[in-house]
């Protein structure tokens, strides 16, 4: 499938250590479990946050419909030059 | 576990404490704001109230007070802020200094308001005099000139003029008018004279200041002539009508020349002596402005603590007073001390008792918040405050806020500005804090100044994974998209589309947040963030719902509802779980499972096809036939008609199973509830668990009396009610996710508009003209993207998040009927709490 392993590692181990290896670590007194709660809710919620938009674009289903000038554009600073040949 | 998560446990006490300590040791404990009296003497009049006198002197002082600061205010003297710490509460003793020095303020501030009133009434009926013996001289005048003889002969008639000559005089009367009563004066004497008089008036250029109320009027000063007494008796009657002020004039120059020379030098002496009366009440109040503020506080803490005391019960032998009381049972040792500083300072011998008493009432709740977590905390006590030793949101509240409000508010620039002025809020805090500004709105952001900042450091988060930033697309890790049609394609179609299944697409996904070749997709750019933004919302909302009804199950276990657990919680979680999480994972079946096969592109191969785009079934189709038991007729032959082997089966199954627990949910609880009434029936009356089903009291005693044994339908109904909302709710809930979509949606569209219809046409301008055009249009849109952008789209984004946590979130697992302890600001609590109702003003 479309998936590659560095981007899904990198950013689930981000987040791992954000919501589970940092509230071990989190400071002891009043405000530890609060500090637990934000730590691991930040973490849930952002790498899900994250992992909805590369799974939905892991596989598109349609592509982007551009105008030729922007095509040209892209062409020009993204790479890929444009060939005078016919096929596509 | 921290006290933020569950309210503190509260224990009910009983305290003795020696006549004379009680105030001492009621004014520690108000510093400490920790402790809730009890009113002990409910049916007692508020007149009757052992301590009705002194609350109200107190009364009487605050009454003083307040013409103190009116006065102040009228003078525009600045009152000084409390300098550091609040003021303690001043022993009982220093009342009566305070109403020695309030008694002499105010007297001595009557006095030299009544003087200067005086002097001043004084000062106006000179200064009209003057200003009458300047005009009228100037009447006298024309009189006097021959060529107006005409007049005369009017008013006197032709036959007085020759029968008399000297014996007819006319007579004349002097005064002063409001302006404004000129026009009305004039008719009305013309009318009732029959024009027999003649009236001349001239105008006062300078205000003069009316001693009563110290405004400024403009008045005219006039002369009527006339002939004979009873004309006169009536022009001055009309004058009086009018309020108008007569003055004495004297007929021969002379004398009024000698008269305004007399009056002027009677006005110099005023102001010197007017000048002197008002430094003196000057000085007073700014004597009195620095303090003003201190004594406000320091009586309305001896109010405080005198209505406090005023809930007290006196004991048999008159020596002792007795309070109950609700108190934090971690805080016991902080208010033992409190008592005993209390009989320290007033010198009492005997110690005061603190007793725990065993009670069957529901406590306050009350929760141990600090700066950060009260603003959550107060978000949702604006729904309800929580039942006692329930489960609390606002922990989960915190990062969940912001989160949904970034959903629907992603964009990284706006974001950042709402970071930026959250973060300026959060550093400022001790100086702005100290400004102490008025003004509610900003009081409003000041006090939701880490919601702001966190919301807006989610909304950053959110905007980068939009890829949105004032509608632009960063292109941080490289597009995955690239360009292959050649020249002439490109010269010929206006609009071209990439297409996945090929090598336009590189695939591999944009490593993080959204490609930035939507951004610039403007034909389907929507269509594709509908796509994804509709699905994020449902995912995030049947998260949120999920966690809720997890919520309930810590409550249910920490009530020990053992039953609600099995015919509750788990009918409910089930529910939500083979219908909607059903759906979520459908969505991350069809995002895995269609697409584009690398290396077989545009493939024929029946089994490629089956995985291509072209076979995606959509998901929203999918999930309504499954609670229809329907299959659609396949009309794409290519395709299966299902995602995966056995789907038909396994989702009639879950659908039926989701069904079976709605009637467990309805009958579950009447039928155990009735079950156990049977089972105590039969055992005698022993508190049995069902006890504590309605019971809010956790750890303490069960309550033993009998209203269980109500009526049976009662329960039904509840439960009812209840299964119909949460059945019904999911369902609604579930689409009221979807504001999420809605909300972002409408954010990028209206920032795209914003960019192209001005700063766009700014940018594009050329030449130097272009750069003063970009100038102007740059204002125009920074204006549009703060005051429409991030203020009015963050409120609508804000409440709607509001809503969300409210009705969508706790509906799960909160009650909300709890009785909140009154927190923070100490005696002002006290004070609010005893209300004009119980007070004796």
């Amino acid at each position: 499938m479309g998936a590659s392993f560095v981007p899904i590692t990198v950013f689930t181990i981000l987040w791992g250590v954000v919501g589970i290896v940092c509230p071990i670590f989190a400071p002891k007194g009043p405000n530890r479990g609060i500090i637990q709660v934000v730590l691991m809710l930040t973490a849930a919620t952002c790498w899900l946050f994250w992992l909805c938009a590369y799974m939905a674009q892991m596989n598109p289903l349609i592509g982007p419909r551009l105008n030729n000038e922007t095509l040209i554009w892209i062409s020009r600073t993204w790479g890929n030059p444009i060939s005078n040949h016919t096929g596509a | 576990m921290g006290s933020l998560f569950r309210s503190e446990e509260m224990t009910l006490c009983q305290l003795f404490l020696q006549s004379e300590a009680a105030y001492a040791c009621v004014s520690e404990l108000g510093e400490l704001g920790l402790v809730q009296f009890r009113d002990l003497n409910p049916d007692v009049n508020a007149f009757q109230r052992k301590f009705v006198n002194e609350v109200r002197r107190c009364d009487e002082m605050e009454r003083k007070l307040r013409y103190l600061e009116k006065e102040i205010r009228r003078d525009g003297i600045p009152m000084l802020e409390i300098p550091g710490e609040c003021p303690e509460a001043p022993q009982p003793r220093e009342m009566i200094d305070l109403e020695a020095t309030f008694e002499k303020l105010e007297n001595e501030l009557r006095e030299v308001n009544q003087n200067a009133e005086a002097l001043k009434r004084n000062y106006l009926e000179l200064t009209e005099l003057k200003h009458i013996l300047r005009k009228t001289q100037v009447f006298f005048d024309e009189m006097a000139d021959p060529s107006r003889e005409e007049e005369q002969v009017t008013l006197l008639g032709e036959e007085g003029l020759m029968a008399g000559g000297q014996a007819l005089k006319l007579g004349f009367v002097a005064g002063v008018i409001l302006r404004e009563r000129i026009p009305a004066f004039e008719r009305m004497l013309w009318r009732a004279c029959r024009g027999n008089v003649f009236l001349r008036q001239a105008e006062i250029d300078t205000p003069l200041e009316d001693p009563s109320s110290s405004d400024q009027v403009y008045k005219s000063v006039f002369i009527i002539f006339f002939q004979g007494d009873q004309l006169k008796t009536r022009v001055k009657k009309i004058c009086e009508g009018f309020r108008a002020t007569l003055y004495p004039c004297p007929e021969s120059p002379a004398d009024r020349r000698e008269m305004a020379m007399g009056v002027m030098t009677r006005i110099e002496d005023l102001n010197t002596v007017l000048g002197q009366t008002q430094d003196h009440r000057h000085r007073v109040l700014v004597a009195a402005a620095k303090n003003i503020k201190n004594w406000f506080v320091k009586v309305r803490k001896i109010k405080a603590i005198y209505h406090t005391l005023n809930l007290f019960n006196l004991d048999v032998t008159q020596k002792c007073l007795i309070a109950e009381c609700w108190v934090p049972a971690l805080d016991l040792e902080t208010i033992q001390l409190a008592l005993r500083r209390g009989t320290e300072r007033s010198g009492s011998s005997v110690p005061p008792i603190l007793n725990r008493m065993e009670t069957l009432e529901d406590p306050p709740t009350y929760n141990r918040n600090n700066k950060f977590t009260q603003a959550f905390q107060n978000l949702i006590y604006a729904y309800g405050v929580a039942t006692y030793r329930e489960v609390n949101p606002a922990p989960y509240t915190i990062i969940t806020f912001p989160f949904l409000f970034a959903v629907m508010f992603g964009d990284l620039g706006h974001g950042a500005l709402m970071a930026a002025f959250g973060f300026w809020m959060c550093y400022k805090e001790k100086p702005l804090q100290a400004k102490k500004i008025d003004s509610e709105i900003w009081n409003i952001f000041f006090g939701g100044r880490y919601i702001i900042l966190l919301m807006g450091l989610f909304s950053m988060y959110t905007g980068l994974i939009y890829n949105d930033i004032f509608s632009k697309s960063l292109n941080i890790f490289g597009s995955s998209w690239r360009q292959n049609y050649n020249a002439s394609t490109l010269t010929e179609n206006k609009l071209l589309q990439l297409n996945p299944d090929s090598p336009d697409y590189l695939q591999y996904p944009y490593p993080f947040g959204i490609d930035p070749v939507w951004q610039l997709a403007e034909a389907n750019k929507i269509i594709f963030m509908n796509a994804y933004k509709m699905k994020i919302s449902i995912i995030i909302g049947v998260f949120h719902m999920l966690f809720g009804v997890c919520l309930s199950l810590w409550n249910h276990l920490y009530f020990k509802r053992r039953i609600s657990v099995y015919v509750e919680f788990i009918p409910q979680i089930l529910f939500l779980t083979l219908l909607f999480f059903y759906m979520v994972l459908l969505m991350f079946i069809k995002w895995t499972s269609y697409g584009p096969t690398p290396g077989a592109f545009g493939s024929q191969d029946p089994a490629i096809v089956k995985t291509s785009a072209y076979c995606a079934p959509s998901i929203l189709i999918t999930f309504i036939n499954m609670m229809l038991f329907k299959t659609d007729a396949n009309t794409r032959p290519q395709c299966d008609d299902t995602m995966y082997a056995g789907q038909l089966q396994l989702q009639k199954f879950f659908v039926i199973v989701a069904l079976l627990c709605v009637p467990v949910m309805l009958f579950g609880k009447p039928y155990f509830i009735m079950k156990e009434q049977k089972q105590r029936a039969r055992q005698g009356h022993q508190p049995v668990e069902g006890a504590a089903e309605n019971g809010t009291a956790g750890g303490a005693p069960v309550p033993s009396s009998g209203h269980h044994d109500d009526d049976i339908t009662e329960v039904f109904i509840h439960q009812g009610i209840h299964t119909i909302e949460y059945v019904l709710g999911s369902v609604s809930h579930t689409a009221s996710y979807l504001r999420l979509w809605a909300l972002s949606l409408a954010h990028a569209q209206l920032a795209e508009v914003a960019w192209n219809m001005l700063l766009r046409k700014g940018l594009m301008s050329t030449d130097f003209q272009g750069g003063i055009f970009l100038y102007i249009v740059f204002a125009g849109w920074a204006a549009i993207s703060v005051s429409i952008l991030v203020l009015m789209e963050g409120l609508s984004a804000f409440l709607h998040t509001l809503r969300l946590h409210w009705v969508e979130f706790q509906s799960k697992f909160y009650a909300g009927e709890g009785l909140s302890l009154p927190t923070g600001s100490r005696f002002e609590v006290i004070l609010d709490s005893a209300g004009p109702g119980r007070g004796v003003n």
